[in-house]
């Protein structure tokens, strides 16, 4: 249970990360793949796949 | 400052779209998670308990799945069949929904269990775009099943760990068996949700003195253990003589073969191993599961119809046959339940004072003949009391 909820805890860190990387991105193609690679964390932390 | 702005607004309709497909994503998959299918109860079926009443560490949760218990006019033996061990072998589950919606009992104990693990049952394979469930034409309108998968939910049970330790036998398994509830058991009671769901299905045959456990599933042509009945050592005569009969006077063939003792985690191994029970576990053909298949949807799960797997078969890949007319629904589920009623038939020649005579249940024949659906009943004709949900 402890990992379980260390790995959301991971999970929103990352997820963290990708958005602080899209707020600081200037190239679109690197923001597009940021928004792709966000989308599994979303999911998980919303508990929906 | 201008082209500030323009990264602004350019990356906010990049989230926008971003979140746009989390939301339609989300939708699919919380409504797949949440379908509730109906089951209507036969008049045999006299008590419904849960998992959770024979085990309470998994009262509550996902996996507290409903046992439909049938007792028969006279006392006799008790089988129980395992249905959704895997819930995306569907003909498992279709069979055992069979059971629990017509059975009517002469002797002994029936108990089912259609979502042995209906942590699977709410998740499909990962990145493996399967279709989120099916539908089953019956009389009445189409009945609409969970898809599901061979392993829990990640939701349910997660992380993985790096390497999995089979209890009790310390054999290190694939990493990701430790959520399939056919690596789990006998299960223990202090272990993942896997494992606490086999210990209660373990505790279930011991508590209730079960003679017998099915175990139903369906597997991929390529994989040699397929059209047969696997069988723990005291089930080889009973197992042997089913295949002897079916193949005799069926129009099927099925095969038999030993559990292997070496290999942990199964249930025709480790219930044998550990209950008084006799351990049998069904396959029946579904050319879905196979790798080399094509197009991956719904038509291909309940038609079976395949063009590269009959190309696998001319090259003589494959250890079934396969032909343009696929491996229909129909034959998967037929098969099981005529050699649930064969194994019954045998198990009470045998032991008369222990019988387990089952009525009202369809033979391979009839099942093609009439479909799966035909043995599906009208919720919405049914009173509240006698309808249960999985």
């Amino acid at each position: 249970m402890v990992i379980t909820v260390l790995y959301y805890v991971l999970s929103a860190y990352i997820a963290f990360i990708i958005i602080w990387n899209l707020i600081k991105s200037k190239k679109w193609q690197d923001e597009i793949l940021y928004i792709i690679i966000l989308i599994p964390f979303i999911l998980r932390l919303l508990r929906l796949k | 400052m201008k082209k500030i702005r323009i990264q602004t607004i350019r990356k906010s309709i990049f989230l926008l779209l971003g979140i746009g497909i989390v939301v339609c994503a989300g939708v699919s998959f919380f409504n797949s998670r949440h379908l509730k299918e109906p089951v209507v109860l036969s008049p045999g079926i006299t008590e419904v308990k849960t998992l959770g009443q024979y085990f309470p560490g998994i009262k509550g949760s996902i996996n507290d799945s409903n046992v439909y218990i049938a007792e028969g006019k006279r006392p006799g033996g008790a089988l129980l069949i395992l249905g959704g061990t895997h819930p995306e072998e569907p003909a498992g589950r279709l069979a055992a929904w069979i059971f629990a919606e017509n059975t009517l009992l002469e002797q002994g104990r029936l108990f089912i269990i259609l979502s042995a693990n209906r942590s699977a049952s709410t998740v499909t394979r990962l990145g493996g775009a399967y279709p989120p469930d099916y539908t089953i034409p019956t009389n009445w309108g189409r009945q609409k099943f969970r898809m599901g998968d061979r392993w829990s939910n990640p939701l349910d049970q997660w992380p993985d760990p790096e390497v999995y330790i089979h209890f009790p036998s310390h054999q290190e398994l694939a990493y990701v068996d430790i959520r399939n509830l056919n690596r789990a058991f006998p299960g223990r009671p202090n272990g993942t949700l896997t494992e606490k769901t086999c210990f209660a299905i373990t505790q279930l045959i011991r508590k209730e003195n079960i003679d017998i456990v099915v175990d139903l599933h369906e597997a991929e042509l390529q994989y040699p253990v397929i059209s047969t009945i696997v069988a723990h050592e005291r089930g080889q005569d009973l197992a042997a003589m089913a295949s002897m009969m079916i193949s005799g006077t069926e129009d099927f063939q099925i095969g038999m073969e030993n559990s292997p003792p070496e290999l942990h985690g199964l249930s025709h191994r480790e219930i044998g191993d550990h209950t008084k029970a006799i351990s049998l576990l069904l396959e029946s053909p579904e050319p879905m599961l196979d790798a080399c298949r094509g197009r991956t949807n719904r038509k291909l799960l309940l038609e079976g119809k395949d063009s590269f797997l009959v190309k696998a078969y001319q090259h003589g890949l494959l250890f079934e046959k396969i032909d343009e007319n696929g491996w229909p629904i129909e034959k998967r589920v037929g098969r099981h339940t005529s050699s649930l009623l064969q194994i019954a038939e045998l198990w009470t020649a045998e032991h008369p004072d222990k019988g387990i005579i089952i009525n009202h249940i369809p033979k391979y024949s009839e099942v093609i003949k009439n479909g799966v659906g035909a043995y599906l009943l009208n919720p919405a004709e049914t009173s509240p009391e006698r309808l249960e949900w999985e």
